[in-house]
């Protein structure tokens, strides 16, 4: 099981399917999540853990992609952004980012959303303070948060009207 | 970049995970790696074998005890900073861990990999000496304790010998003491430029315990006048024994600042 840079099967269950792939220790869960799944909404930006691109749930919880090998993710629930979204409609998350203008070159967004409905799930009310302690974590270097800020405000309105 | 190849082991139980830190001197502990995981993709870090303990379960637990409270090593920050015995006996606990960079860091880094790698500007190891809380280290050899202020040793130094492994944090819980914590950093989540935590004894004796201002936690007894000018002034007097890496005029500062918002936080908290 220890030999350097073998491959390991591992098993890993992302947006509601089990994959059985090979992997190297050393592989990051956003490489693998891209390069072996084909899942290119997990955007990889810092590996270092500050741009909060890469997040993803794992069991539930928000998490860093790139701080985190393969090999530790074996047998998790992990959700990304494309278990959240269809190919034929948008979210009532994303329809809110949209009319809200929340995203311009959209490399940040993928992660928003994703954090965004964590904080939904624990909190289907969320006040404007911890809406900007929970994306605190995921940088923008196009919006300047307001309209992000205002598009979480607005996608919590429509979820608690149904 | 990405980390250099390395063996890895999945140890589920404590003893397994000792006998293999004990078998190979190479060999690293992995916990949230949320400090070690960015200095492997930098390749600042390569070791040769990880010996992951994020399945020894045996270690992910916060217990009441007769003196206080216990928390195992792989307690994550966001459990620290929700748990409610935490919040009810040692709430500037559960605060300074909410301040730990941000809630996906929060959700995956340990208790024990903070306290063990020790960035000087990190909340959690001044949080330990400021509460004495006893460290409790494990190896193939057995088990000793250390207070926390013996553990740290200056700039990314602690006392933690080869093999050995920090299994739990034992904290003591007292009524007659109040805590205030207080950091300052540029955004939510950054490393504090400077930090601190104050406890007020019944008598009036105080105690400061700095992090960010120097190599490693900073605690110092002393007498805090009720006057503001004075106790800003002596804050300022004990500021100027500190050794900031940077910039240091402007961390002492920082420290007398700290040292103030922590002080109006364990007034507040006594009421
Ligand atoms: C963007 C970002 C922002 C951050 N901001 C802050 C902040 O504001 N404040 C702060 O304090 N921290 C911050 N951190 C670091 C974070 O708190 C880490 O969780 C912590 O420093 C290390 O804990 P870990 O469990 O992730 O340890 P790991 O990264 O797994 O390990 C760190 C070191 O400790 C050793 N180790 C781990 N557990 C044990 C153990 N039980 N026994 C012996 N050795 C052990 C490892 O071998 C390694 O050398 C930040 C990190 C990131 C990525
Ligand atoms: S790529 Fe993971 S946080 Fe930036
Ligand atoms: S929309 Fe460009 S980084 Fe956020």
């Amino acid at each position: 099981m220890s030999t350097v840079s073998q491959l390991q099967s591992i098993t890993l269950h992302v947006n509601g399917q089990s994959y059985m792939v090979e992997v190297e220790p050393r592989w990051l869960l956003s490489d693998v999540l891209r390069h072996q799944l084909g899942l290119t909404g997990t955007h990889v930006g810092c590996e270092q853990g500050v741009c909060g691109a890469c997040t993803v749930l794992i069991d539930g919880q928000p998490q860093r992609s790139c701080l985190l090998f393969a090999v530790q993710a074996d047998g998790a629930e992990i959700k990304t952004i494309e278990g959240f979204s269809s190919n034929d409609s948008l979210t009532d998350v994303q329809q809110a980012f949209q009319d809200r203008h929340a995203l311009q070159c959209g490399y940040c967004t993928p992660a928003m959303v994703v954090t965004t409905e964590a904080l939904l799930e624990r909190n289907p009310n969320p006040t404007e303070d911890e809406i900007r302690e929970a994306l605190s974590g995921n940088l923008c270097r196009c919006t300047g948060y307001q309209f992000i800020v205002e598009a979480v405000k607005d996608a919590a309105e429509r979820r608690r009207r149904g | 970049m990405k980390p250099v190849a390395f063996a890895y082991e999945r140890p589920t139980v404590l003893t397994d995970a000792l006998r293999l830190l004990a078998e190979d001197g190479d060999a690293k502990v992995i916990a949230g790696g949320q400090s070690l995981i960015p200095m492997m993709n930098f390749r600042l870090s390569r070791p040769a074998k990880l010996v992951d303990i994020n399945q020894v379960k045996e270690l992910s637990y916060i217990r009441k005890t007769d003196a206080g409270v216990a928390l195992g090593a792989l307690v994550r920050h966001q459990e620290l900073h929700e748990d409610p015995l935490v919040r009810e006996l040692l709430p500037v606990l559960a605060d300074a861990a909410g301040e730990v960079g941000h809630w996906a860091i929060r959700t995956r880094g340990t208790l024990g990999g903070s306290l063990t790698h020790a960035d000087p500007a990190s909340e959690l190891p001044a949080a330990m000496v400021a509460l004495r809380a006893e460290l409790e280290l494990q190896s193939v050899d057995g088990t000793r304790t250390v207070p926390a202020e013996e553990f740290y040793l200056g700039l990314l130094t602690t006392d933690i010998q080869p093999g050995e492994l920090l299994t739990a944090v034992h904290i003591p819980v007292s009524s007659a003491k109040s805590y205030g914590f207080a950091e300052f950093a540029r955004r939510p989540g950054d490393f504090a430029l400077a930090g601190a935590f104050v406890a007020l004894a019944e008598n009036g004796a105080a105690e400061v315990t700095w992090f960010g201002v120097s190599g490693g936690p900073e605690r110092r007894e002393l007498d805090l006048p009720a006057d503001d000018t004075a106790r800003r002034q002596r804050l300022a007097e004990v500021a100027q024994e500190l050794d900031p890496l940077s910039e240091p005029e402007y961390r002492r500062q920082l420290a007398v600042e700290v040292a103030e918002a922590a002080y109006q936080n364990a007034r507040g908290r006594r009421a």
